[in-house]
């Protein structure tokens, strides 16, 4: 089987593979370079548990083919504590009791890490819409929508 | 035998190896890679291009060409495309918005290609290597279709002349129940002199409700006006069934849907 | 949070540490860091993987399989079909004396349900293994199927499931599970009010976000470690054991952490198929269920159907109430044996009737086997029976939520299945229900109790 070669930052670190030609990333990641935090729920694009973030762009890892990433920089969930500090999100998912099973959380923190790069101060429809890719089957979605609005106003009151 | 993806500079190189069997054009990877996950063994080989053509959006003239690769998150934002941005963003969730291309919106099988019943109402040409085609001719054939689109050039409607509304269970995501768009001109009188009305999900690819224009026709935008359209509407349609709603549910909610969207109220 | 305190104050403590505070989840900080290990986070080199070759008819007879073609396709390292499973037919709740034994493994003469597995195909990638199921050929001859309860309850309908030999569970009370208390039919005669509704509901897929599924390996000492996102992790361990006759001491099964359940991973379906790929292959076998396996493979809640008739007052006591209910087990027994028996014990419904009469039918059609799924057996009967209460409190002209006050249980009653009522506490959330939701009922309700005589 043809292997081709596949470079990319994983949330900051260089990382190299041989892959075979077709594997998605989501694959890619998980079984080749050990970052389970994406995880498999759909494989259809439906879920959103397999969300990453690609160049600034929150993509579905399942339906990206992992060679169409060479040179990208992406992030993933376990990527985002810094020095064992939980970052904002994390910190409000957790008090705020946003995790059930806990299977879609690493896709949602993706979903609202760029919602909050891009607009700091989300108001709530915003948050929902962008969670709307996102499938919670334990149906935790208030806390979900709270912890995201949390998140936002630490943000902001940090930066002031 | 392995998925394997081939990429090529020029959309006229992946033409080429788009001829071998098994294999299939990657825009987004929403279809298709989707259909390969899901275990469809039919697809052996994925193609792509990386022509910088394909992904340029190129406004002038009040008219559009939007590269194939374009995705539905490029046009939602684009300043000048504010007329289908509420079409653009109807499709899917963000992270689907940001990978799902025009060119793959063509290709959609029902219940999804919702951009596509914009583009149809709006008499989209869609490109080929070999030259441009009407959407709608474009879409009976799809099926056979083995050039990779590479465009899609349009006139870009008055924000008043052009309605979209997608129908569906979950908000603010959801799968189509039904999809409509409108293009609309009006005389000075307010009544109708040309209509241009294509449904989603009411057959297995976007189709135009010719009947309901035809009725449209010299009528006014009242309840009164408007009835004969959404007693037209179904006609010829062959509304899908899937778990989101029976054909019969579809057909039954159309007049309902159109309705409110032709008197301003969805 | 808020712990409302006037309610049941002698028979409650307030020195409790936990009961009452807000205490971190010790399962988050996994979740949001993404460090939490579900099943399928793990890597094992040399991994296989599993595929279902599954039945496109919802009954027929299989005259024969070949698997030759699959084989030799690059990449299969193992075709199993049944004559390969140790103890082929089974039912989850024989370890509970809940028989017959009535389902396969994979199938074996005859597929009752379309989906139900036939070949499973272990091969290096799930795309080879994939490639391969579409190369067994199975060659059937379709048979008349049945979809609905009470045409499958019909003479001369076509049997779902030999093991049974005919289209109901037969329970030791008979063809059904069954109720008596008081005289129903005098409680009818005396009402003054009869109202008989039928209400039906079809199948409901859990869809949770982790698909079902288990990644298994050997130990190389006749031993095999099973990670498995099940709900039942004893229940799947000694069926694995007497599915594939294999001592739970050679079973080490690792699980817990489940993306999402409720209730439809309780069946032992991809375990005892992925050990015995492991056992015969030497490699780890991964099978996990694609989302559209989920979705129409996995077992759903059941559909049902609830006939109700009672008799009424027009001071708003019930007085008779008579039950037949119908659970569609699908093809096979599952939990829904145990699903239609909890049916009979709660369909009365929180309510103090004097007369019930409750027959509750399991019944076998060709349709996907349904099985557990929150509140099975019990979630579809209150449907059932508060629409039906609203309907009664209608057509007696009385305030619904009042009308539920009248027929409240009260510790102390004696419910249709002889088990005494005892910490009932009904009325008090009618009260809170009636505050909260701005629904005012008369005094003297507000003034019952479940627990004080005579309130």
């Amino acid at each position: 089987m043809a292997k081709v070669p596949v470079q990319f930052t994983l949330n900051g670190s260089e990382k190299a593979e041989f892959i075979d030609s077709g594997t998605t990333l989501l694959n890619a990641l998980r079984d080749k370079i050990g970052d389970t935090s994406p995880k498999g729920g759909c494989h259809q694009g439906t879920c959103g548990a397999c969300s990453v973030i690609i160049d600034g762009e929150l993509r579905l890892s399942c339906l990206t083919l992992a060679e169409t990433c060479n040179g990208a920089a992406i992030t993933t969930t376990s990527g985002l504590a810094e020095g064992g500090v939980l970052h904002p999100l994390q910190r409000a998912f957790l008090d705020a009791f946003a995790t059930q099973c806990g299977f879609c959380t690493p896709g949602m923190i993706m979903a609202a890490k760029v919602l909050l790069d891009h607009t700091p101060n989300p108001s709530r429809d915003e948050v929902v819409e962008a969670l709307s890719g996102n499938i919670c089957r334990c149906t935790g979605y208030e806390p979900i929508i709270q912890a995201v609005l949390t998140a936002a106003r630490a943000n902001s009151q940090n930066a002031a | 035998m392995a998925l394997a993806l081939q990429t090529f500079a020029t959309a006229k190189d992946a033409n080429g190896a788009l001829k071998a069997a098994g294999t299939r054009y990657l825009g987004g990877g929403t279809l298709v890679v989707r259909a390969a996950n899901e275990g469809d063994v039919s697809v052996s080989g994925l193609v792509r291009s990386t022509d910088p053509a394909l992904s340029a959006i190129d406004v002038g003239g009040g008219k559009v060409r939007i590269g194939a690769s374009v995705t539905m998150a490029e046009i939602a934002r684009h300043p000048e495309l504010g007329a289908l941005a509420k079409a653009a963003r109807a499709v899917g969730g963000p992270a689907i918005r940001n990978m799902a291309t025009v060119g793959g919106n063509l290709f959609a099988p029902a219940p999804y290609g919702d951009f596509a019943v914009a583009l149809l109402a709006l008499d989209a040409a869609v490109g080929t290597d070999d030259g441009e085609r009407p959407i709608e001719t474009f879409l009976a054939g799809r099926g056979d279709s083995r050039a990779i689109v590479t465009s899609v050039s349009l006139t870009l409607p008055r924000a008043d002349s052009f309605r979209f509304l997608k129908v569906s269970r979950v908000k603010p995501k959801g799968v189509s129940v039904l999809s409509i768009a409108v293009v609309l001109e009006q005389a000075g009188d307010g009544t109708v002199s040309s209509a241009r009305i294509a449904l989603g999900c009411m057959a297995d690819r976007p189709v135009r409700a010719k009947a309901a224009e035809k009725a449209l026709i010299g009528r006014t935008l009242d309840p009164d006006g408007i009835a004969p359209a959404l007693a037209a509407a179904g006609e010829g349609t062959a509304p899908i069934t899937d778990p989101i709603a029976s054909a019969w549910y579809r057909a039954e909610v159309l007049p309902v849907h159109l309705g409110r969207l032709l008197l301003g109220l969805a | 949070m808020e712990l409302r305190k006037s309610y049941f104050a002698d028979v409650r403590k307030d020195d409790l540490h936990e009961i009452g505070q807000a205490r971190p989840r010790s399962d988050s900080p996994g979740h949001v860091t993404g460090k939490t290990a579900f099943f399928a986070d793990r890597n094992f080199p040399g991994m296989l993987h599993l595929k279902m070759v599954r039945s496109p008819h919802h009954h027929a007879r299989i005259r024969s399989i070949d698997t030759s073609e699959a084989e030799k396709h690059p990449g299969v390292v193992k075709v199993l079909t049944a004559k390969d499973v140790p103890h082929n037919v089974y039912t989850i709740l024989i370890l509970i004396q809940v028989g017959p034994e009535d389902e396969t493994v994979l199938a074996d003469g005859k597929v009752r349900w379309r989906g139900e597995a036939v070949v499973a195909v272990l091969a290096e990638t799930e795309r080879a293994a994939q490639e391969a199921a579409a190369k067994v050929k199975v060659d059937y001859e379709v048979l008349p199927a049945v979809f609905d309860m009470e045409e499958a309850l019909k003479p001369g309908a076509p049997i779902v499931n030999e093991y049974h030999g005919q289209n109901y569970y037969l329970y030791d009370s008979g063809e059904c599970r069954k109720v008596r208390f008081g005289d129903v039919e005098a409680g009818f005669a005396e009402a003054d009010h009869v109202l008989e509704q039928s209400y039906q509901s079809s199948p409901i897929e859990h869809a949770p976000t982790e698909t079902t599924g288990c990644i298994v390996v050997p130990e190389g000492n006749d031993r095999f470690t099973c990670h498995t996102n099940t709900q039942a992790m004893f229940f799947t361990l000694d069926n694995t054991s007497i599915i594939l006759q294999m001592p739970g001491s050679k079973l080490h099964f690792v699980g817990g952490t489940v993306g999402g359940g409720f209730g439809g991973k309780v069946d032992v379906i991809v375990e005892p198929i992925a050990i015995l790929g492991a056992k015969l292959t030497g490699r780890p076998v991964c099978f996990v269920y694609s989302r559209e396996e989920e979705m129409q493979i996995s077992s759903p809640r059941a559909a049902e159907k609830v006939v109700i008739k009672d008799g009424v007052m027009k001071d708003g006591r019930i007085v008779a109430r008579k039950v037949t209910g119908y659970t569609d087990a699908g093809a096979y027994s599952r939990h829904s044996p145990y699903g239609a028996q909890k049916g009979a014990g709660h369909y009365p419904g929180p309510y103090t009737i004097p007369n019930v009469w409750i027959d509750t039918y399991c019944v076998y059609t060709n349709r996907t086997p349904s099985s557990a799924m929150r509140g099975f057996g019990v979630t579809i009967g209150d449907f059932a029976l508060e629409v039906q209460m609203d309907k009664l409190a209608r057509l007696i002209g009385m305030d619904p939520l009042e009308f539920r006050f009248i027929n409240a249980y009260r510790d102390g009653d004696m419910k249709a299945h002889r088990q005494p009522t005892e910490g009932a506490a009904l009325i008090e959330c009618m009260q809170e229900a009636s505050r909260a939701a701005n629904w005012p009922v008369a005094e003297k309700y507000m003034a019952m109790s479940s627990y004080v005589k005579g309130t």
